[in-house]
């Protein structure tokens, strides 16, 4: 039996999009609130659940062409370039560093090294989770 | 001298192209210049050692360990090592003519070239871990030799009994020796003998002893370890002859002879060296006497001499060495001739045993006569011809004047001469059966190949060691002076004034010993088939290599019901076995270190809210174990993870108690959606027993996790490192959350190896599940 549950999908809809905004919000606000790469992946990854709960694997695997699994592998590599990078200033293995700017728009702002490592954190989770759970869905589904 | 050694170990490397691409010539001729050049090596280096010009030379090899292949020769290594390399030339020849060309024979060279330089390799050697290397050279060569027909069950059983005995003494020796270097700190044996005294003070001398002679008696086959050499005739003649009369056996001798300065006088030496040695040599000759086969009489008359000569090594006197010299080199010439013999026999008639033999004087007069020297010369008939009659007439007399220092050793002292003659009578029937029973009467039963002598090739060994048993027996003095004494001296430390003579005299006790010998042995000889039912009493139904078998087959029953007690498969087992020894481990070391301490000066407040959600988290914890319900179960735990994150909260630790709330939340959809596939849960009533275990077992856990905490906490020995981070956390890292600071600024390498694990994990869960799909698909 095919329910029409027009409520739930209307309202993931918009909320979806709040949730993702929070995520981010977590994700930038975690140096110096809580927050950061990890749980902003894991709400991420919750919102992108609830789009799949509300309306189905075969649909939203043909809006989100995204693959999942290589999240895994951008986010591993982007956490060890930044790693890496502080070779390039010759400083010891994932050292950070970190500076204010005066940005258009942003007025002073502090930009941090630490937020591309925390990017690879993002990144990874997201893609762990979504890994996981549509593998265990897509199984005999 | 290195090279010496290492010609050998060469040559074997070199055998196998040889027997390759040379096939028309056989492999063994082409070799046999390599012993023959080492024994001219060191018949020049008699006259330097006679003189007292003792040779040494050292390779470094790991010297920070005092490692080094540093090879020392005096008088006795020379002897051993013109043995070695004499009876090898003459074996090799030998084996020329025993092989035939389509044999394994690289495989054959191989292993006896190996044995060869191995054990020049341990009489040579100064050093204690060479002397070891080589030591083991030996075992797994004489290994490989025993087995050389391995498509044969009895060689593989023999091979792998004399594997299993020779190794475990030569650990325990390999005990012994590094003991020794301990107390003496040094790894050379020349150093060791100079510091003897500061060895007879340790407290470990008795220990280092037994485990020093454990390792001489395996490799020389003394009681009760002798059981592996009859078995050990399995191997091709040749190498009966070469490793289980000449040298390899005589390694312990070797061993023995060599650390007589350190050890040698003392009462235990005594009593431990001349006991086994005397009671060695006695069941030796009594059970040769038994054997229907030719070279079991052969190997249980080795095991005999060899005591007779660990006896007189254990007597401590200066005459005893000398005649234990004299016997060495006695024993390897009649020895090695009589295997030869034995093993012409064996080829010419296809048989070996010898209810199946007689009568082949007339057919093989050439080996009949050799057999004859040989074996007279074994059983030290009166007549100045045989050498074996000198060393033995010298152990007589030795054991008659016994310097006996202690209660103990003067007690025993007085059964020596008797026992050593008692050992002599059967000597002398063996040697009687061996000769007659083989070469004279009627032939018996019908023989698979017509007899007949054998090729010249084969007889030249035999007869040119024959021909030393009637030279040294005629002119023992020639090999006196060069041989002899140097070899004594090495042993005993000073210069023997040992001039051997064949008559000493009518009133010498040592000569009716000899006669009482011959006249009780002819009786016994000749009225054999009377008493021969005594050996169903003695031993009767008991034997040495019903024990080692008992034992060995043991091993395996025990060991397999001792792992499938414990290893039952059962993963709940194991996590007892953990748990228990976790319990026992933390518990004991609370216990036994006063590790348990309460503080109560360092706690804060509780308020209500923390104890109402504890409350409730320990509620939902029991009440977890109490659901019949898997889905149930799952829920109830969820109350756990989601007060937990509250208590997170209120401890201020808001980024743990979101992580905490959001993972919570998906281990609990996973195990939902896992748990829908399986099947309901298994009601299957435990066993009270094992209830109750698992009770006491996680309440111990519980309560001993709980008394760590508590001492912990209470135990704090060093200020923490938090207020650098909370200090230095906007500072340094730019952030004001600390936690965040830490973990990707501070401590980036502990997130960044975590996010693998999480991608990994994540990889091996879309791996197990798409991987099995496709499996189950093909």
């Amino acid at each position: 039996m095919r329910s029409n549950d027009i409520i739930l999908k209307t309202t993931s809809a918009i909320i979806v999009f709040v949730i993702l905004a929070f995520s981010v919000n977590l994700f930038l606000a975690g140096h110096n609130a809580p927050g950061g790469g990890f749980i902003g992946g894991l709400m991420a990854a919750g919102a992108f659940i609830l789009l799949y709960i509300s309306f189905g694997l075969k649909t939203i695997n043909k809006i989100l062409r995204v693959n999942f699994r290589y999240f895994i592998g951008a986010g591993l590599l982007i956490a060890f370039l930044t790693g890496v990078g502080s070779f390039v200033f010759n400083q010891p293995f994932l050292s950070h560093t970190f500076g204010y700017f005066h940005l258009p728009l942003l007025g002073k702002t502090e930009l941090a090294t630490a937020v591309f490592f925390d990017l690879g954190v993002y990144l990874t989770v997201i893609g762990v989770t979504m890994t996981i759970i549509l593998t265990i869905a897509e199984d005999r589904g | 001298m290195q090279y010496a050694v290492l010609a050998p170990f060469l040559t074997a490397l070199v055998v196998p192209f040889l027997f390759r691409y040379i096939r028309a010539i056989h492999t063994g001729w082409l070799i046999l210049p390599i012993p023959f050049g080492i024994f001219t090596y060191f018949l020049s280096q008699l006259t330097n050692i006679s003189e007292g010009h003792n040779q040494h030379s050292m390779v470094q090899w790991v010297p920070s360990l005092g490692m080094n292949f540093s090879f020392y020769l005096d008088g006795l290594s020379l002897l051993f090592s013109l043995l070695i390399s004499g009876i090898g030339t003459l074996v090799v020849l030998y084996s020329i003519f025993y092989l035939d060309k389509n044999e394994k024979l690289h495989n054959f060279y191989v292993f006896l070239y190996i044995f060869m330089g191995a054990m020049l390799g341990v009489v040579l050697s100064d050093n204690i871990y060479a002397l070891y290397l080589f030591w083991e050279l030996t075992s797994i060569s004489s290994f490989l030799l025993i087995g050389y027909w391995y498509e044969r069950q009895a060689s593989r059983y023999g091979a792998l009994k004399s594997m299993i005995i020779t190794v475990l003494g030569g650990l325990s020796m390999l005990g012994g020796l590094i003991l020794l270097s301990i107390i003496t700190g040094t790894t050379s044996i020349r150093e060791m003998i100079a510091a003897s005294d500061t060895v007879l003070e340790s407290p470990y001398f008795t220990g280092i002893l037994v485990l020093i002679l454990l390792g001489a008696f395996t490799k020389s086959a003394q009681f009760p370890f002798h059981i592996w050499l009859p078995d050990a005739m399995e191997a091709p003649t040749p190498v009966s002859a070469f490793l289980h009369s000449a040298t390899m056996v005589k390694a312990g001798i070797y061993l023995t002879a060599r650390l007589f300065l350190l050890f040698g006088g003392t009462d235990i030496f005594f009593v431990l060296v001349t006991g086994f040695g005397l009671l060695t040599l006695c069941w030796g000759s009594y059970m040769a006497v038994r054997q229907t086969d030719l070279k079991a009489i052969l190997a249980f008359s080795t095991i005999s001499q060899l005591g007779m000569i660990m006896t007189m090594l254990g007597f401590g006197t200066k005459e005893a060495a000398f005649a234990a010299v004299f016997h060495i080199f006695n024993h390897a010439t009649f020895k090695g001739s009589l295997f030869m013999v034995a093993g012409i026999v064996d080829h010419e008639t296809g048989t070996r045993d010898i209810r199946r033999l007689g009568g082949l004087m007339t057919l093989m007069p050439i080996s009949a006569t050799l057999a004859f020297f040989g074996a007279f010369s074994m059983a030290g008939v009166p007549l100045p011809i045989f050498n074996g009659f000198l060393s033995k007439e010298m152990f007589f007399k030795t054991s008659l004047d016994l310097e006996t220092t202690s209660t103990l050793a003067a007690s025993i002292a007085p059964f020596v001469p008797a026992l050593a003659v008692f050992g002599s009578i059967f000597t002398f029937v063996y040697s009687m059966y061996f000769f007659f029973h083989t070469f004279t009467g009627k032939t018996r039963g019908e023989l698979k190949v017509k007899p007949h002598e054998a090729p010249i090739g084969m007889l030249i060994s035999p007869i040119v060691l024959v021909l030393f048993v009637i030279i040294v027996g005629l002119l023992p003095n020639m090999i006196n002076e060069p041989i002899l004494t140097p070899a004594t001296a090495a042993i005993y430390g000073e210069l023997p004034d040992k001039h051997i003579v064949f008559w000493h005299g009518f009133f010498e006790p040592a000569l009716y010993m000899s006669m009482i010998v011959v006249a009780l042995g002819v009786i016994l000889f000749l009225t054999r088939t009377k008493w021969q039912s005594v050996y169903n009493w003695i031993p009767g139904v008991l034997s040495a290599n019903k024990t080692y078998d008992y034992l060995y087959n043991m091993q395996f029953r025990v060991s397999e019901k001792t792992t499938r007690t414990y290893m039952t498969g059962s993963i709940r087992h194991y996590m007892l076995y953990i748990l228990i020894f976790i319990i026992g481990a933390t518990g004991v070391t609370l216990f036994v270190t006063d590790g348990f301490v309460i503080d109560t000066s360092d706690l804060a407040p509780i308020s209500w809210p923390e104890v109402a959600v504890g409350l409730v988290m320990a509620i939902a914890a029991i009440a977890t174990i109490l659901m019949k319900n898997r889905i149930a179960a799952i829920l109830v735990l969820g109350i756990v993870g989601y007060g937990l994150s509250l208590l997170f909260v209120f401890f201020r630790a808001p980024d743990l108690a979101l992580t905490q709330l959001i993972v919570e939340t998906v281990t609990v959809a996973l195990f939902l959606l896992c748990f829908y596939h399986l099947p309901k849960l298994d009601t299957k009533k435990q066993p009270v027993g094992a209830k109750t275990l698992n009770i006491i077992v996680s309440v111990s856990v519980g309560v001993l996790v709980t008394l760590v905490a508590i001492a912990s906490h209470s135990s704090k020995k060093f200020e923490t490192i938090a207020h650098y981070f909370i200090e230095e956390s906007h500072h340094l890292g730019g952030g004001n959350n600390v936690v965040n600071v830490i973990l990707v600024d501070m401590r980036g390498l502990d997130t960044l190896f975590e996010i693998t694990v999480l991608g990994l994990a994540a990889l091996g869960i879309y791996a197990m599940i798409r991987l099995r799909d496709k499996e189950e698909m093909e």
